[in-house]
């Protein structure tokens, strides 16, 4: 890897207690349970690049994001931020100078917004709180300047999110996250709740704003053309381990993992080439107990016994025993 | 609120109130507006009782016995005095008696729903954002308090206050420990709904997006979360404010209320119901159909903006 | 020509509000053949899924039919009494909606939803409905169907439970299946799964699908013509492959560019100005005209017809001969 990545992820863990209540636990004589939603994720990002996480449900993907922005405490590992450790920024000082740096757009943009806030103060909430600017009439003037940055008009500020469609929501929601003049933006599936005329407005902009101020992007999805059209490097999750990481297009090109491979085998696409399918094997297993060893054996074509025992680690970007022992051509 | 002073409303603002979803739902609704209308009446006519009401029935100066039995709308026998609801065997003008009866009844009324208002939502808020213990401590409490009635949590706040308060101070004092034994017995109704609202909303990503820029419980709670579940606590309040004016009348009622000097509604009532067999039924009556006719406007009012603030049934 | 399984003329479905009539469905019309799956697709407030909850009568008011005819295999069914729309739901028609969740009932056994609606639409007896139960959850690839014939749907996994709601459509052997967003809330790799199921079904029974669905790539799989929809009008209809390569209209060109593709190589994607309009202020003559690129003074004045193009249909002014002089058409 360079020098030092903007963002350092280091064997993200994330368990989650999902037992019964107590009561019930004791009657029906049953442990406690846990999810391990993440599980040992590693990954950097560059400045100024956009790396994707795709993968499907369950796969970890939106809760390896909101460890990332600090919604969410990791239960193990490190984010580090331009060398800045995320746990380790104690004093509120330097853990709120972090944050300004960060910000996050979420998937569904009808939740996102205060329904009860006016346009104008939601995007200007950020400005307040990390002190950007002081005086009404500047922070006033900066939210026009935002909004037309979005392709929105200065005086939609005055307006309430219900009186805005979900593209334009979606729109609000960047200006939102560029009024802290943040350079990292973390977008959990920004345009997964859009219809397609409204997702390519958005992707668009999204693209443009990263070249006009440098953006790096954490792009979580589940749709791998959408990651494909956006992402510089992309890492494929299943059951909350990161299987394969590569860049953008070489991904696509050439996937070693089979779980990618079939992931790219089952997406219907356009083209219509006719294409035999695989046939996919098999759905995602309960997360609760999921299977030894590599996860995703019970359904890989290439499964062999050790397989079965041992978790593969990540050997130059592909975490497969088959592809790493060689046995097929990656 | 930080809101800014709005700009002048240009005048289609006011049409476009008048249009709004809201507002037709309640033009609409002949007797919502019916029961607004009354209640608006029986609010403003205990808010001016000084200024309509004809006597002042706590003026002993004024108070002639006899007076007193004057039949509604009726010569007094002696004195030729006309009272319109009649009045009571010290001569005192039940009309006027019950201008300033519900004044009192309101006071209290309004009182013990913002202090219940205040603390349920308070409790109810903490409950759900916080979670854990916190939570369960707030929740179990709330469940115990429901468990019992009312009015006999009233009663208890109003004994226990009656033994901590010097007996010079009491009847002073009479006001404030009302307020407190009703408001104190209505909060967990908010503090639940509250607490369930606040649990959805809390997991709605505005509330991320305010964490992130690394705003504090409090604040998000005050600002992002509070207006959101204020819907359903107003149609409470709405609700609760006839309930109240209700124990309260039941608390005066049993005698351990408002005293005779400042009476309530429900204290006319009390002295009401002695006279009711021996044919002055018009003391009993008329603060009675009052109480009524107030309790049933305030939840018909209250049950139209149950629904109207429901999305579901739009 | 034989005769269509469904035919769908003028279909007109309106919304009364106190603001006035909305038109969710303005003069719809498609046809679909014998073992044909039409795909209907548009993006959120097209009207794709009014079609279909309209075909089968579910219309619940303010909303009603407010003009057209819904012709199943000769029969006008649209104008049917409650209790007979009721009857032909499930035994001609069949249904498959997004969220499998909703169309099982998660109290009773899977095999007991099954068992019923066979035996509420054919008159085979307790043993025998059984048996047909599990040769349908067979025949649409749940593995040892005997015994999971007695499991709770919350036991199934998502795909699974697609699988039996196919199958609960299937139980009648309706001519005509509706399926609206069947795979939307699914994974990719079992969203290709049941793509397969259903195209394999219609193959081997010859039943007829509307494939209503926001998702083009799964048109692109599933369906051999396509109906483009837009403000609650047909836009464009014809076989997919021409409709998905040379898109006519200029909304189905933008919205095939707009979409990424994993194969294809645009550095940056077609960007439809604006958003579909909402129904209370469609616009006058072609309901595009706002957001469309070719647009002339005609598209302001009168709303564009469906009309023969090469094979398929589109309603724009563009291509009609009357307008040819006065401008120049797309290639």
């Amino acid at each position: 890897m360079s020098e030092q990545a903007f963002v350092q992820v280091r064997d993200l863990k994330r368990v989650f207690d999902v037992s019964k209540p107590w009561l019930n636990r004791v009657l029906e004589r049953q442990d406690k349970q846990f999810l391990k939603a993440v599980d040992g994720v590693s990954f950097d990002i560059r400045k100024g690049e956009t790396f994707a996480l795709v993968g499907e449900s369950g796969s970890g993907k939106s809760t390896v994001a909101r460890m990332v922005v600090g919604l969410l405490h990791p239960s193990g590992g490190t984010v580090s931020i331009d060398g800045v450790s995320m746990s380790d920024a104690k004093a509120a000082q330097e853990r709120q100078r972090l944050r300004k740096r960060i910000q996050m757009i979420f998937q569904d943009p009808y939740a996102s917004l205060n329904p009860r806030w006016r346009v104008g103060r939601i995007i200007a909430e950020p400005i307040h709180a990390f002190g950007i600017i002081q005086g009404d009439a500047a922070i006033t003037e900066r939210v026009g300047e935002l909004l037309s940055l979005v392709g929105l008009h200065p005086d939609d500020g005055k307006k309430f999110p219900h009186e805005f469609s979900g593209g334009q929501r979606q729109r609000i929601a960047i200006a939102r996250a560029l009024a802290s003049n943040a350079e990292f933006i973390v977008c959990d599936e920004p345009t997964s709740a859009l219809d397609v005329s409204v997702q390519a407005q958005i992707l668009n902009l999204m693209r443009d704003l990263q070249q006009k101020f440098g953006l790096t992007y954490l792009f979580i999805s589940h749709n791998l053309a959408v990651v494909r059209h956006m992402a510089t490097r992309i890492g494929v999750m299943y059951l909350g381990r990161l299987v394969e990481v590569s860049d953008g297009k070489q991904l696509f090109a050439a996937p070693r993992h089979p779980y990618t491979r079939m992931l790219l085998d089952a997406v219907p696409d356009l083209a219509m080439v006719g294409k035999p399918r695989e046939g996919v094997k098999g759905e995602i297993p309960n997360p609760i107990n999921p299977p030894s060893g590599c996860t995703f054996h019970p359904r890989c074509p290439l499964v062999f016994d050790r397989c079965r025992v041992e978790n593969p680690p990540v050997i130059d970007g592909v975490a497969c025993h088959a592809v790493n022992a060689g046995r097929v051509a990656a | 609120m930080t809101d800014k002073p709005l700009p002048v409303l240009p005048p289609s603002r006011l049409a476009q109130l008048w249009d709004s979803d809201l507002v037709y739902s309640f033009r609409s609704s002949p007797i919502t507006v019916v029961a607004s209308i009354m209640a608006l009446v029986l609010v403003l006519a205990a808010v001016f009782a000084p200024l309509i009401a004809p006597y002042d029935p706590f003026d002993p100066a004024s108070l002639d016995l006899s007076d007193g039995f004057s039949r509604p709308m009726q010569p007094n026998e002696i004195t030729g005095k006309v009272f319109w609801l009649g009045s009571d065997g010290q001569g005192r003008d039940i009309f006027s008696a019950i201008l300033y009866g519900s004044r009192v009844s309101l006071i209290v009324g309004a009182a013990s729903v913002l202090l219940s208002l205040v603390l349920g939502v308070a409790l109810g808020l903490v409950a759900g954002y916080v979670g854990g213990r916190t939570e369960a401590l707030i929740m179990r409490v709330a469940d115990i308090q429901l468990s019992f009635p009312a009015i006999l949590v009233a009663l208890l706040v109003f004994g226990v206050a009656r033994g901590l308060i010097p007996p010079a101070l009491q009847e002073q004092m009479t006001l404030l420990v009302l307020v407190i034994a009703i408001g104190l017995s209505n909060w967990a109704q908010y503090a639940r709904t509250v607490r369930g609202s606040t649990l959805v909303e809390k997991n709605k990503v505005y509330v991320d997006a305010a964490r992130l820029i690394g705003l504090k419980a409090w604040p998000v709670m005050l600002k992002h979360v509070l207006p959101n579940v204020a819907g359903p606590v107003l149609v409470i309040a709405t609700i609760n404010l006839a309930l109240a004016v209700i124990e309260e009348a039941t608390l005066s009622f049993l005698g351990v209320g408002m005293p005779p000097t400042q009476p309530s509604l429900g204290t006319l009532i009390r002295f009401g119901q002695q006279y009711l067999f021996s044919g002055e039924w018009w003391i009993l009556l008329f603060p009675s159909l009052v109480l009524i006719l107030f309790a049933l406007s305030i939840n018909l009012f209250g049950d139209w903006l149950r629904d109207a603030l429901n999305p579901k049934l739009r | 020509m034989t005769q269509p399984v469904l035919s769908v003329q003028e279909l007109t479905v309106e919304f009364v509000t106190r603001r006035g009539t909305l038109r969710a469905l303005d003069k719809v019309s498609f046809d679909v053949a014998r073992g044909e799956v039409l795909g209907v697709v548009g993006e959120s407030g097209a009207g794709k899924s009014v079609t279909g909850s309209a075909i089968i009568g579910l219309i619940d008011p303010p909303g009603r039919i407010a003009g057209g005819k819904v012709v199943l295999s000769g029969e006008r069914v649209d104008n049917l009494p409650p209790e007979e729309m009721r009857r032909l739901r499930g035994k001609r028609i069949g249904m498959i909606f997004q969220d499998p969740l909703t169309s099982l009932n998660p109290l009773y056994r899977v095999g007991e939803q099954l068992v019923e609606t066979i035996q509420t639409h054919t008159d085979l007896n307790a043993a025998d409905a059984r048996k047909r139960a599990i040769a349908l959850l067979d025949e649409v690839g749940i593995p040892a169907p005997d015994r999971r014939i007695d499991g709770y749907p919350h036991e199934f996994s998502g795909g699974m439970r697609q699988r039996v709601v196919i199958a609960l459509a299937l139980c009648a052997e309706p001519e005509f299946i509706i399926a609206d967003e069947p795979t939307t809330a699914l994974d990719v790799s079992v969203q290709a799964q049941i793509i397969t199921l259903i195209k394999r079904l219609c193959k081997e029974r010859g039943t007829s699908v509307m494939l209503v669905t926001h998702d083009m790539g799964v048109i692109a799989e599933t369906a051999d013509r396509v109906a483009v929809m837009y403000a609650g009008r047909v836009a464009e209809v014809g076989p997919v492959r021409d409709v998905i390569k040379e898109p006519l209209h200029p909304y189905t060109q933008g919205l095939m560019g707009a979409i990424p593709s994993i194969t294809g190589e645009a550095e940056r994607l077609v960007q439809i100005p604006g958003s579909m309009p909402r129904l209370s202020s469609i616009p006058k003559g072609c309901a595009f005209n706002p957001r469309c690129s070719k647009v002339f003074a005609r598209c302001h004045v009168e709303r564009p017809e469906l009309i023969d193009v090469g094979g398929h249909q589109v309603a724009c002014h563009l291509y009609d001969q009357a307008s040819a002089g006065k401008t120049e058409i797309a290639a």
